[in-house]
């Protein structure tokens, strides 16, 4: 099981990693970061599948493939750089546990889905998680995806949405009044559970759970958790860190 | 094609590993194939984005992956996915495009895909398949369920003339030979040209080739086809397709950059997606200047 300290070394993995590679998207990264720790330690299995759906957090998604020793440091420093496999968002075909190379918003979703029926019809009991954000619930194709996986009853599908209330240009509810978006999820047939998307305990709770119906697990997350001059600033979607921030966010993860 | 294609998969559909999706179509035609399939025939519903990436999952774990839907509402409203879900990662699915070009005659442009194959055959990997007549489907199916990489198959209508002995399927087939130009036409159009070119004096009946698979590179000109243009000074192409990322312009830039350009080149494409009157697809082909009369009578007058 995860300690407190895998998860601050892991947060200060992805910091020094997009530092060095002078690379933004960073609050993103660090509101998914948890979940995709608590999903590759402690419930994928091998033959399960994961498919980031908010490709953006590709960052977070090579620090959690590290963390469980798929990826090593000399991959990750070269992350964006000329010539890498880590590119800013999942690659195609570059990487075994990347199923699909994603980036624009709105088709995890659905590549889980066939997944989990495909896997349905070839009697395999593997599991499929996806991960997305909460701004791409505006595009329309998420929810073709989300009638799709409730009409054939995916239960070995589970989507954890990140929700960190912050998108490109202001925040979610600012933006498209569907905050929160569990309120707008009530009356599919779905399994629905809203945990603290930074608590290890209720990830794993909520990771755990499972019944006859797909599964959406909402994190409530903070964009930029971890680093208090990020959290819950929009800015933090797209800027890069300065030396001095770069110091101070690590002082940040290692005070008490 | 529709009740060929029925039949061919059907035929396929012994194989546990395939799969196929519909986008809420296929009703008085696809039953048989819906009940030889059971829970492995899917309909996704009217839900073409969803459709295309379920069908690249699928076809990521193995399975045997056919999407159908009229030919617009299979290319263009997910043509993203297509790019980014198939293309981008080389999966084999099969996307059939029922009633290309003009088929749908009078339900309007919204309904015709007279620039299918252009954009698609723009991604990487992609092949395009547009057969000629309705009994090249089995071999397509057979030839399109093969392939390793992403395929459209632009379904339409096969059109010989009456008592017409239909060849073997092939990717390139001479229908009609003479002493006149080359004519080329791309998949169900160059059956409606057979009966006009035979009707043609000998020394101006054209070379009549029908293709029926996309891109060149995937299905290289002939040797003879290749001699017939060089020996003559005229080739015609004639498509149901628009002139940006038409085969005409495709088989332009092939022949100029070996130098094998001809004396007069005369491409017959789709000319609009609305004309300001609707009507039949024969209709639209005149409006097109596609018809017979208007393709061979400009092959006679010169």
């Amino acid at each position: 099981m995860l300690s407190a300290e895998d998860f601050t070394r892991a947060r200060k993995r992805l910091l020094r990693m997009h530092f060095e590679s002078g690379v933004g998207h960073i609050g993103g990264n660090l509101s998914a970061l948890d979940a995709l720790l608590v999903a590759f330690h402690e419930h994928l299995r091998p033959g399960d599948q994961f498919i980031l759906s908010k490709g953006h957090a590709a960052g977070a998604l090579y620090t959690a493939l590290w963390s469980t020793g798929r990826l090593r440091d000399e991959d990750l420093v070269t992350f964006h750089r000329d010539g890498t496999l880590l590119a800013g968002h999942p690659p195609a075909g570059a990487i075994p546990d990347i199923l699909f190379a994603t980036g624009s918003l709105g088709h995890g979703l659905s590549l889980a889905a066939g997944t989990a029926l495909a896997l349905r019809l070839k009697n395999n009991d593997a599991r499929v998680v996806c991960m997305t954000s909460d701004g791409e619930w505006q595009e329309g194709s998420t929810w073709e995806a989300l009638v799709f996986a409730c009409h054939h009853r995916l239960a070995k599908l589970t989507v954890l949405v990140d929700h960190n209330g912050l998108q490109g240009f202001g925040s979610t509810g600012d933006v498209a009044s569907m905050s929160p978006l569990w309120e707008r999820l009530k009356g599919f047939d779905v399994d629905l559970s809203v945990v603290d998307g930074h608590d290890p305990v209720a990830i794993r709770a909520a990771l755990r759970s499972g019944g006859e119906r797909f599964r959406i697990v909402m994190l409530q997350t903070v964009k930029g958790h971890g680093v208090r001059f990020m959290e819950d600033r929009m800015e933090w979607h797209y800027l890069p860190l300065s030396q001095a921030q770069f110091e101070q966010a690590c002082q940040d993860l290692d005070a008490p | 094609m529709r009740k060929q294609l029925c039949d061919a998969l059907v035929a396929r559909s012994a194989r546990p590993e395939m799969v196929f999706l519909t986008g809420d179509l296929g009703f008085m035609a696809l039953e048989p194939l819906q009940a030889a399939l059971g829970p492995r025939f899917v309909n996704a519903g009217v839900a073409e984005q969803n459709m295309v990436s379920v069908a690249a999952g699928m076809a990521r774990q193995g399975l045997d992956t056919w999407v159908y839907s009229i030919a617009p509402f299979c290319y263009a409203r997910p043509f993203e996915q297509i790019r980014n879900d198939v293309a981008f990662h080389d999966l084999p699915v099969k996307l059939i495009g029922n009633g290309g070009g003009y088929g749908y005659g009078v339900m309007g442009p919204t309904h015709h895909a007279i620039e299918d194959y252009g954009v698609l055959l723009t991604l990487p990997h992609m092949r395009a398949y547009v057969p000629v007549f309705d009994e090249d489907i089995g071999a397509v199916i057979e030839r399109a369920g093969a392939a390793a990489h992403p395929i459209y198959l632009r379904l339409g209508r096969g059109e010989p003339p009456k008592g017409y002995t239909v060849p073997p399927y092939a990717a390139w087939r001479q229908l009609v030979s003479g002493g006149g130009p080359v004519l080329i036409a791309v998949g169900p159009l160059a059956g409606t040209y057979i009966a006009a070119a035979l009707d043609l004096p000998e020394a101006a009946r054209p070379n009549l080739w029908a293709v029926a698979e996309l891109p060149l590179e995937a299905n290289p000109v002939p040797a003879a086809l290749e001699a017939q243009v060089a020996a003559c000074e005229e080739l015609h192409v004639a498509e149901e397709h628009v002139r940006r990322g038409s085969f005409g312009a495709e088989l332009a830039l092939h022949l100029l950059e070996r130098g094998h350009a001809p004396k007069r080149f005369v491409h017959h494409p789709a000319r609009a997606h609305n004309f300001g009157r609707y009507g039949s697809q024969a209709y639209l082909r005149t409006c097109s200047g596609l018809d017979d009369a208007t393709v061979l009578g400009s092959i006679e007058r010169h």
